[in-house]
């Protein structure tokens, strides 16, 4: 488990839970996370916001039919609501890959339960 | 949001408005009304005896929820009335732009799964200042994190009682004012109740059925409304054309927003502070806390996201079941307007049995909506401020308990009394101004405090009171209050804001005064507290076992039943506000009776694996070298999935 730090010559003490957050596994876990949730927020506010600028500024390109009756807006607004949907299944997918392992292995040793 | 108010589209203005008579039968819907409550209350009843007295089974219902539970009872929350009969209105009168509130509210939960849920679950136990005393000086972030929640909370809960007003109207043929009024009190009073005997048990479970009966409401209606096109939406669309005085233009966004460019920008605006503001929602942040760990906490937001989503899914097709099959001149000639979109065409699809279900339903949101806001709100003042501030940590569960009890006392008649004046008023800018404020104030200090190591005390309050005052200036100086017809004082004009939804402001100024605060303020950020409140949210450490040598381990959850001083994350000992580093914990006493394995600095034995020791337990032995390979000097290599740390838990 991570252990208290002495004092270094500086005198600045580190508890164990700046020598966790500084360890390599740390890093690892922070690095994932970021690396899914910040692109996929990236993405969907661009595509939410697209969604809602076409709305607001091309309401003629909106007003599109695409199949029959059902226009592009319509269309577009159920689209949001499908990549919503992927969204959140990829995202549980890859937390229970490759976020959940190590940071049940982090916690284990913290917690002093981890073999 | 002018949702309950579609001002602006081109659907004839109704003239008999006051004539009509409401629809349905009243006694009918009383009778399903009172069962409803009746059931609900033995519910809550059954709740009350399974659970204890203290406070985290009144907050937190003792976390004991599974994230399937939480996901119904989160939907329950969030679904209000204005979401289910407001919006299915909407689309039937003004098509593609009512839908946009849908659209927004639901993809605002991907901020919910990605940055709050699980990292909440982590480190808070009640109230989103748990979070942010692990890092910043308790008292000051704790007042501004509880004045957050209780202005919020009060202003939502003021805008549904004061909505409830127009539905009893609507539902229950009550168009005399002394007596909506009465309802309203009698409403208030119902939620009161169940908060008060039921606590957030009771609380989660009228969620849990309303969730239930809504879903199998909108279920039914949109099959109906699907039977009637041949079940086949473009015939059902066609038919809304037909039926829709706009003709195409109920297929085609603009009978509700834009055309300027501040009409563009005010939409805008509103998606702005509505995407963002659900996750920061203080009621939505609480329901978090429900379950015991950031794995149910995940799994109750994918939950939520399903049975959202399905529903928003079903309200555009009940919309355009509506303006198929009631027409939008009979939705604006009724009692409620837009808001008698849905109650119309269940009495037009299957009668006044069906009417009376879907009235219970909407009657059921409010109560459950109202519930919600009410217990997230006397948590934040009997945790925060009474509990923390005014009595450093001191008071037991039993007062801490009854605080929250009379806060929620106070709650509810403020909210009546403010609910029975404003009703009728036209206060629809309450919701966007509660989600401007939630995305301003709440979301900017959480995602600063959680993922920015310069965040500091300063940064937290200016983020948040400053949130707070400017959306509060900005909507308050809006054409919302002033200045057009549709306004709240049409009378007079001191409009100056061109939007009437701050958000677009208001945000921006949100995170750049948690910035400013951090970088310009004098205070040295605490980087012991940010590496600390980094490992516990993304790990969940030290949320249900004690982490082996910090002396500022929470005690297990669900398990605490005294609320002993000094035991909440925000009021540990060892942990002194401010301080850059925290005290180095002695290893002496930090992890009592390890042996010599945990002497710093010396050499780590490798002793033969003994049982594992209970964590927390310091007179057993605990694991000994094995997890001491993992440490900054062994370099990390990507790839070893589980860390180097052998068999996963």
């Amino acid at each position: 488990m991570f252990r208290p730090v002495p004092p270094g010559p500086s005198g600045a003490g580190r508890d164990l839970w700046a020598t966790a957050a500084d360890s390599p596994e740390f890093a690892e876990l922070r690095r994932r996370l970021l690396r899914f949730v910040l692109p996929a927020t990236a993405g969907f506010l661009v595509w939410f916001f697209a969604f809602i600028g076409l709305t607001a500024w091309a309401p003629e390109l909106m007003s599109t039919r695409v199949v029959g009756d059902l226009t592009l807006v319509l269309v577009l607004a159920v689209a949001q609501f499908v990549s919503t949907f992927a969204l959140t299944a990829a995202y549980v997918r890859y937390a229970n890959r490759r976020l959940d392992p190590l940071a049940d292995d982090i916690r284990g040793r913290l917690e002093g339960t981890h073999l | 949001m002018s949702i309950a108010d579609p001002a602006g589209t081109d659907v004839p203005a109704p003239t008999l408005a006051a004539a009509a008579p409401a629809p349905g039968d009243p006694v009918l819907n009383i009778v399903v009304f009172t069962a409803f409550i009746l059931f609900a209350f033995v519910l809550v009843m059954r709740v009350r005896r399974r659970s204890g007295a203290a406070t985290a089974d009144y907050y937190t219902a003792g976390s004991r929820f599974t994230g399937a539970e939480n996901g119904l009872a989160l939907s329950g929350d969030f679904l209000s009335a204005a979401t289910f009969l407001g919006i299915v209105g909407a689309v039937a009168v003004a098509g593609p732009d009512g839908y946009v509130y849908a659209v927004v509210a639901f993809v605002a939960w991907l901020v919910a799964l990605f940055f709050v849920a699980e990292l909440l679950r982590n480190t808070g136990r009640y109230t989103m200042a748990d979070v942010l005393g692990y890092r910043l000086r308790k008292r000051p972030v704790r007042a501004a994190a509880a004045t957050s929640a209780v202005v919020i909370s009060t202003l939502y809960l003021l805008g549904q009682l004061a909505g409830a007003g127009g539905l009893i109207a609507l539902l229950l043929n009550i168009t005399d004012r002394a007596a909506q009024s009465a309802v309203i009190a009698g409403v208030g009073a119902v939620v009161v109740a169940y908060v008060l005997v039921g606590g957030m048990s009771g609380t989660t479970w009228i969620q849990i059925v309303k969730a239930c009966l809504l879903l199998v409401t909108g279920l039914v209606m949109a099959a109906f409304v699907l039977g009637t096109s041949g079940l086949s939406l473009p015939a059902l669309l066609s038919a809304a054309v037909a039926n829709h005085p706009g003709g195409e233009a109920v297929l085609q966004p603009g009978l509700l927003y834009g055309g300027s460019l501040t009409a563009n920008l005010d939409l805008v605006s509103l998606a702005l502070g509505g995407v963002l503001g659900v996750a920061g929602l203080p009621h939505i942040m609480m329901r978090f806390y429900t379950v015991p760990d950031a794995r149910q906490a995940r799994r109750s937001v994918v939950w939520a996201i399903w049975l959202i989503g399905a529903f928003f899914l079903l309200v555009l097709v009940l919309g355009y079941g509506a303006t198929a099959l009631v027409g939008p001149q009979a939705i604006m000639a009724a009692p409620g307007g837009v808001n008698s979109a849905a109650p119309l065409l269940a009495l037009q699809i299957g009668g006044p049995v069906l009417l009376a279900l879907v009235s219970a339903v909407a009657f059921a949101t409010i109560l459950a909506v109202v519930a919600g806001l009410m217990i997230t709100a006397a948590a934040a003042f009997a945790h925060d401020v009474y509990a923390q501030l005014m009595r450093n940590g001191r008071a037991t569960a039993e007062e801490e308990v009854r605080v929250a009890r009379r806060t929620t006392l106070v709650i509810g008649v403020v909210g009546i009394a403010g609910g029975i004046l404003a009703n009728g008023q036209n206060i629809a800018f309450l919701a966007a101004l509660t989600f401007a404020m939630a995305a301003s104030a709440n979301l900017p200090t959480l995602l600063y405090s959680l993922f920015w190591r310069r965040f500091t005390t300063t940064g937290a309050v200016w983020s948040i009171y400053g949130g707070l005052t400017v959306t509060l200036t900005l909507i308050v100086f809006s054409p919302a209050v002033s200045g057009t017809p549709e306004s709240m004082l049409p009378g007079l004009d001191f409009a100056w804001f061109p939007l009437s939804n701050p958000g677009l402001v208001s945000v921006p100024a949100g995170f750049l005064l948690g910035y400013l605060g951090s970088v310009l303020g004098r205070e040295r950020p605490d980087d012991a507290g940010y590496a600390q409140i980094s490992v516990r949210a993304l790990t969940g450490a030290g949320l249900q076992r004690r982490v082996t040598g910090d002396p500022a381990a929470p005690p297990p959850l669900g398990r605490h039943r005294t609320g002993a001083p000094g035991r909440a994350p925000g009021s540990a000992p060892g942990r002194a506000p401010g301080r850059v580093a925290g005290p180095v914990p002695s290893p002496a006493a930090g992890t009592p009776g390890r042996g010599p394995a945990s002497q710093p600095g010396g050499p780590v034995p490798a002793g033969p694996r003994g049982p594992v020791g209970v964590a927390g337990d310091p007179g057993r032995p605990g694991p000994p070298d094995a997890a001491l390979r993992l440490g900054r000097n062994r370099p990390y290599r990507p790839g070893d999935a589980a860390g180097p740390g052998g068999p996963r838990r």
